[in-house]
């Protein structure tokens, strides 16, 4: 179900993971140079120069050490939705015919916009998933939190990191104790309603856990702040990538400019 | 006889417009004690420990707590920075994404910098013999790391008194032992609510247990 899932995808996510050869970079680094590629990605207008970036940004997840398995099923979930588009945009967009199918007609424009948006979107989740993706989630937190944003919204997320697994935990078991009585899921008022209870009741456990966690903050001294540390080092390679990137992201989107 | 750490008189609690969950409760607890707390499930015996660090009001009674009657949060507040209270669930205790931060939490609300913080809570995991686990993050603990990592985050502040509420819950005979053995070296006055007859034996030096009617003494009053 999607709450597992999207729990499993957090594990994966968050810990042991080493960032393959980007592991030295400052994570301030990453987060900076995944919204300069992205703003680069999207400023360029030719299609071979997008496909450049898409093959640089897949580079960069297996320099980064992402699974081959886990990049492709990922890529595979994005592509789902973009071949989609690519199918009917043609269609959809006047030009110049491409071919014709039962009395509709097909536009080279609409292809060619059709392979830019793939490319476009190939291109920058790539980006983030190796920038950003191999970062354990709560040094996102703090990235983020270093970056001005706000102390609340970190705390969200670095709560959620933290409770997701609890939460997807209670689920699981409420559901595997439905599942030890017999219960099939099936499309009827009964299935409708225990869903409604097990929902239900996720939630006010949800409640009474958030009010415990609040009671047992204000034990230790909690005063509404929310401590977060900053371990990184900004160091020199960190500075020359910085730099050095930064100057090829420019000179590409200069140089494609008219 | 000198002054005790936290006394309590004929305290009373009752959850909003229902009936007395217990009422009479008095008892003292004194530096070096450690003092059990049983009683059936659902008498109140979280419970009272929240009272004891005023996370419920009281609907009577009184607490003393150091030396100071306390009643407001305020006086709640600094009772709380005093006495360490590890909870039931160690999930509703470590909040944060890794031990680390977890323990400096703590540290950093009695207004420690983050440097000295890291240290102190360094320190206490190697006190504790659990160094390894500093940059662990806490939803990959086993049920036995996690209760010590919630004894080390209410350590690290050094409180003068122990709230512990079933700490043997969930842990298998060696994280117990470990536990004990944890528990006996430590020099803060401790209430410990358990179920578990052979743990408060070994680590009480006094039992009582609560009824609805107030605290009775056991049939055996003082354990050791």
């Amino acid at each position: 179900m999607a709450l597992g899932h999207s729990s499993a995808a957090w594990n994966g996510q968050a810990l042991s993971r080493d960032g393959g050869q980007l592991a030295a970079f400052d994570p301030r680094l990453k987060l900076m140079l995944s919204i300069g590629f992205a703003l680069a990605v999207v400023l360029v207008e030719s299609t071979a120069l997008k496909a450049l970036f898409a093959v640089v940004g897949l580079s960069l997840c297996v320099i980064a050490g992402i699974p081959r398995a886990k990049l492709l099923r990922r890529i595979a979930a994005l592509e789902g939705f973009m071949v989609l588009m690519v199918l009917l945009l043609p269609f959809t967009v006047p030009g110049p015919t491409l071919f014709s199918v039962g009395g509709l007609h097909a536009s080279w424009t609409g292809l060619h916009q059709g392979v830019d948006i793939l490319l476009t979107a190939t291109a920058v989740v790539a980006g983030l998933m190796a920038l950003v993706g191999s970062l354990p989630a709560n040094v996102l937190g703090q990235t983020l939190a270093s970056f001005g944003v706000p102390e609340r919204l970190v705390a969200l997320l670095m709560l959620t990191v933290r409770y997701l697994d609890v939460v997807g935990g209670e689920y699981r078991r409420m559901r595997n104790s439905m599942r030890a009585r017999a219960f099939v899921a099936g499309t009827n008022r009964h299935t409708w309603r225990s869903v409604g209870h097990l929902v239900g009741m996720g939630l006010l456990r949800s409640i009474d856990r958030a009010e415990r966690v609040t009671d047992a903050m204000r034990c230790r001294g909690f005063d509404g702040r929310y401590p977060i540390l900053y371990p990184f080092r900004w160091q020199l390679h960190d500075t020359v990538a910085a730099l050095a990137s930064a100057l090829v992201l420019i000179g590409v989107v200069m140089w494609s400019m008219p | 006889m000198v002054d005790a750490l936290i006394s309590v008189d004929d305290l009373g609690y009752s959850y909003c417009g229902r009936q007395h969950l217990f009422h009479g409760v008095s008892f003292a607890l004194h530096a070096g004690e450690r003092l059990a707390v049983l009683g059936d499930n659902g008498v109140g015996k979280t419970t009272l420990l929240s009272l004891l660090v005023g996370l419920r009001k009281a609907r009577s009674g009184s607490i003393t707590a150091f030396g100071t009657r306390c009643e407001s949060e305020a006086e709640f507040v600094a009772v709380r920075k005093r006495v360490g209270y590890v909870f039931q669930d160690p999930d509703d205790q470590l909040f944060c994404p890794t031990v680390l931060e977890d323990l400096c939490f703590g540290p950093i609300n009695l207004g420690m910098s983050e440097a000295e913080a890291v240290d102190v809570s360094r320190a206490m995991l190697e006190q504790l013999g659990i160094a390894s686990l500093a940059d662990k993050v806490s939803f990959q603990l086993s049920g036995g790391q996690k209760r010590i990592v919630t004894l080390a985050s209410v350590l690290v502040m050094q409180p003068d008194v122990l709230l512990l509420d079933e700490p043997t819950n969930a842990l298998d005979a060696h994280a117990r032992e470990r536990l004990l053995s944890t528990l006996l070296e430590l020099p803060q006055a401790m209430i410990v609510v358990s179920h578990d007859k052979d743990f408060v034996e070994s680590l009480a030096t006094r039992s009582c247990t609560l009824q609805p009617a107030g605290l009775m003494a056991p049939l055996r009053p003082v354990v050791a």
